[in-house]
């Protein structure tokens, strides 16, 4: 349903197209900042255009913007890719207009500054909480200028990601079972097709099980990320009982000595309550025959998602007690915001970012990296 | 999915309600609570400004003035505007060229856009009447097209075959080739999902969409979406001349935002929501109600429509004549009015669209469940075919084998049979006395509840 990384067949899908297209993505980073700014002021609705000349003003030059999308030479090549894929998006975009003007530290740039959270998806009651607190700071006469209080937000914005940024390590057990869920479209298939390939690539035995019986062709899918990665897949195929298919996955998992077994599920509305019953089961049966399995119920989050996301992590939660989150989609203009929400309100683990279509786009969570890419520590300074 | 909206904003809207007189200082209030209240639906700010912007200027000056009530009046403007901003009327698909009419469908990864098509198809051969072809240009996903073609097969249209190698202008090109040759009605090309930013497959839409030059485009979207909506719409809509939108996963519990980012932003309209995972969850979208349904005024229309639509006429007709021929209505006639309960989504989904119910507490709301109809059906079911033609045959061992064959209580199976003499009671005045007796027996039972009869006119 998601990733058309097929896109350049002529590409064998193990090369790393990391080299060629990172300057790609760096280039029109900056440059596309301002046109869009500029683009976005639709003559069609002036409304619309005063709108949002409010937060990103037209005014700003394109030179001045350039320096803060270009990552530090030093960065390490993975951090690279985070920023600049991200630096891109509309939070960074809205924010470093912000601070460019070199404002006034007063209560209308902490307001503007709300209203950039917001528009990011952050969520108003996570926005309103770190702006509050900035408020406070800056009446106490904490910030010098508008930098430092900058730096501060930074930092809040490190300090709520830190706690969630748990690398997933799949040793320990064998198999490791990690079962993934999530609702429909959000990425799930795709993503269990690019981590069967990272823990391959680590030179771990992967198995996946392809519990999505309710989809059309959703087993052909994952038949087909499983051969482009010589992964083998254990399936009954359409409309078989998806608790039997994993059942079935994890007995040839043990037999073949695998390291790790991926379940993909069918996506599913978190509001569907016999299809989350069906979760339930899953990890029910799974528990007969290793009691601690699954050891990761992954659940799968579309980064252009808005606050609804906090909703869907709630009843997933619940109901399979979900242990590591993965956040798909952000390499368009998504700004991920509802991440920073999701970290306040659940403190479950951030285990990958999908950013990108081929199958090295998923990386490990990062969270100075992540703020990194939202908000260049450079920003402002030039 | 407009409860949460709908919700935020009544308690707002009846805050003012209670005010007495409408001051420029509480307005400022309520616009800011309503501005929140969309933000908090994911509504993108361009958007949430402009509205708020609107109604301050139509509801500070005269308009409130002239009011008596000025709290009805500002609900009035808010309801204004938002259906102002969906438009005004339920837009359907044109179609009126000469077939093939070429359908297009684009959107990002995820949306649901072949879900779409499939239930796309399965509308307008059921509802409209045509002849559908579907065909799959997604020759990037794995397993995409083999998708098409499973739900094509299970709708019952036809699918036009293509290949992971192919060229998707060519795929169209050959899939219209054929619609013509088969003379079908209506084309539906289903096309890879794609991010905005992504120029090379914008580009290949863009060529898709010359060389076919379908009559509808049609825009899908996740309802789900946040802010970025805004901004993939904008970038769709100039891309290509958009005709309309489908917005999909409205089943789930999100505040519905993205409808008015989308609307506002691409001027288009809403012409179908997807709500549900079977092919038949397309329901057309009717600006109208639905701002009215964020006001919690209900959308009593679409219920009505549905009770028509969902209702199966033959059973219905059948009741009828065996009532009107003085047959008894035994427990077989209950199981199917208790199925075609269900059958309308059930009770939680013929409580959303009432009117007043977004008001209801939540927890009131938990309890109402389909489970109790459930029960219902399988204690019918687990009675023999006798017993459901003649209840009297039910003592009291034969009671105690129902419940335990359905697994519930013997409290429980006489509390249907007892919900059963009811009905039978009144069906059996509707025989006999057509619809005088039963219009005097309704009478008596509101004259029997405290009073609340004592107002009802005489009914002739």
């Amino acid at each position: 349903m998601l990733k058309f990384w097929k896109k350049k067949p002529a590409e064998a899908p193990p090369a790393p197209p990391q080299p060629a297209e990172a300057e790609h993505a760096a280039a029109p980073a900056p440059a596309a900042a301002p046109q869009a700014d500029a683009e976005s002021l639709d003559s069609g609705c002036p409304a619309l255009g005063e709108a949002l000349s409010e937060a990103a003003p037209p005014e700003e030059p394109a030179g001045e913007e350039a320096p803060f999308a270009v990552p530090e030479p030093a960065a390490a090549q993975a951090r690279r890719g985070w920023r600049e894929r991200l630096a891109g998006s509309a939070f960074a975009r809205g924010l470093s207009s912000l601070f460019i003007r070199h404002p006034k530290l007063d209560d209308d740039l902490l307001d503007e500054l709300e209203t950039t959270l917001i528009t990011a998806d952050v969520g108003i009651e996570a926005s309103t909480a770190l702006v509050e607190n900035l408020r406070r700071r800056m009446h106490k006469r904490e910030f010098a200028d508008a930098q430092a209080l900058l730096a501060a937000l930074r930092e809040d914005l490190v300090q709520l990601l830190r706690p969630v940024q748990q690398p997933l390590a799949v040793g320990g057990r064998k198999p490791f079972v990690v079962l993934t869920v999530g609702i429909n479209g959000v990425g799930k298939t795709t993503t269990i097709g690019k981590l069967a390939r990272r823990w391959s690539d680590e030179g771990r035995g992967v198995l996946l099980a392809a519990g999505d019986t309710f989809r059309a062709a959703a087993v052909e899918q994952l038949k087909t990320w499983g051969a482009r990665n010589n992964v083998p897949v254990i399936s009954q195929g359409q409309d078989a009982d998806a608790a039997s298919v994993i059942f079935d996955a994890l007995q040839a998992a043990r037999s073949r000595g695998v390291d790790v077994l991926v379940a993909d599920t069918a996506g599913r509305l978190h509001t569907q309550g016999g299809l989350m019953d069906e979760l339930g089961k899953i990890a029910r049966v799974l528990k007969k025959l290793d009691a601690e399995a699954p050891h990761e119920v992954l659940m799968v989050i579309d980064g252009t998602t808005g606050q609804n996301a906090v909703s869907q992590v709630r009843q997933f939660r619940q109901i399979v007690g979900v242990t590591g989150l993965v956040v798909t989609k952000l390499d368009g203009t998504a700004k991920g915001g509802v991440v920073f929400a999701l970290a306040r309100e659940f403190g479950l683990p951030i285990r990958f970012v999908g950013l990108g279509e081929s199958a090295t786009d998923l990386r490990v969570f990062d969270a100075e990296a992540y703020v990194d890419g939202l908000l260049p520590a450079s920003l402002g300074q030039g | 999915m407009f409860e949460s909206l709908s919700q935020r904003l009544s308690t707002t809207v009846n805050r003012l309600r209670g005010r007495g007189r409408l001051t420029e200082e509480n307005i400022r209030e309520s616009l800011r609570e309503v501005r929140i209240a969309l933000l908090e639906a994911d509504v993108a700010l361009p958007v949430v400004q402009a509205l708020v912007e609107r109604v301050k200027v139509r509801a500070v000056g005269q308009e409130v003035m002239k009011s008596l009530s000025p709290g009805q009046a500002l609900v009035k403007v808010v309801s204004d505007e938002l259906t102002a901003v969906m438009g005004t009327a339920n837009t359907e698909l044109n179609l009126a060229q000469q077939p093939p009419a070429v359908v297009l469908m684009a959107g990002l990864q995820g949306a649901g856009k072949t879900t779409t098509v499939a239930k796309l198809a399965r509308f307008l051969t059921e509802r409209k009447k045509k002849k559908v072809m579907v065909v799959s240009c997604d020759v990037y996903r794995p397993a995409a097209i083999e998708q098409l073609r499973t739900l094509a097969e299970q709708v019952g249209v036809k699918f036009f075959p293509s290949e992971a190698g192919q060229d998707p202008v060519d795929i169209a090109k050959g899939a219209i080739a054929a619609a013509r040759r088969e003379v079908v009605d209506v084309l539906l090309v289903d096309t890879a999902g794609r991010l905005h930013v992504d120029e090379a497959m914008m580009a290949e839409i863009k060529a898709l969409h010359a060389a076919i030059t379908p009559v509808e485009t049609l825009f899908v979207v996740d309802s789900m979406t946040g802010q970025d909506a805004a901004n993939t719409a904008k970038a769709f809509a100039e891309a290509l001349p958009l005709t309309g939108v489908v917005l999909t996963k409205t089943d789930g519990d999100a505040r519905g935002g993205a409808a008015l980012s989308v609307r506002y932003v691409t001027g288009r309209p809403i012409k179908f929501l997807g709500a549900g995972e079977k092919t038949d969850a397309l329901e057309p979208f009717h600006p109208d109600r639905v701002a009215q349904r964020i006001l919690g005024m209900g959308d009593v229309l679409s219920l009505v429509e549905e009770v028509e639509r969902k209702v199966d006429q033959e059973k219905a007709q059948k009741l009828a004549q065996k009532v009107m021929k003085g047959k008894r209505f035994d427990l077989n006639d209950m199981r199917d009015q208790l199925e075609q309960m269900t059958n309308m989504g059930g009770l939680a989904g013929l409580m959303d669209k009432l009117p007043g119910v977004s008001g209801l507490p939540d927890s009131v709301k938990s309890k109402v469940n389909d489970g109790e109809i459930k029960r219902m059906v399988a204690i019918i079911q687990s009675m023999t075919k006798k017993e459901r033609r003649h209840p009297d045959l039910l003592n009291g061992s034969r009671r105690a084998r129902v419940a335990r064959g359905s697994g519930t209580q013997p409290a429980d199976v006489n509390r249907l049979l007892k919900q059963y003499m009811q009905m039978e009671k009144m069906m059996s005045k509707l025989s006999k006395g057509g619809g005088k007796g039963l219009l005097r027996q309704m009478r008596g039972a509101m004259k029997g509840m405290g009073g609340m009869g004592g107002g009802l006119p005489p009914m002739r």
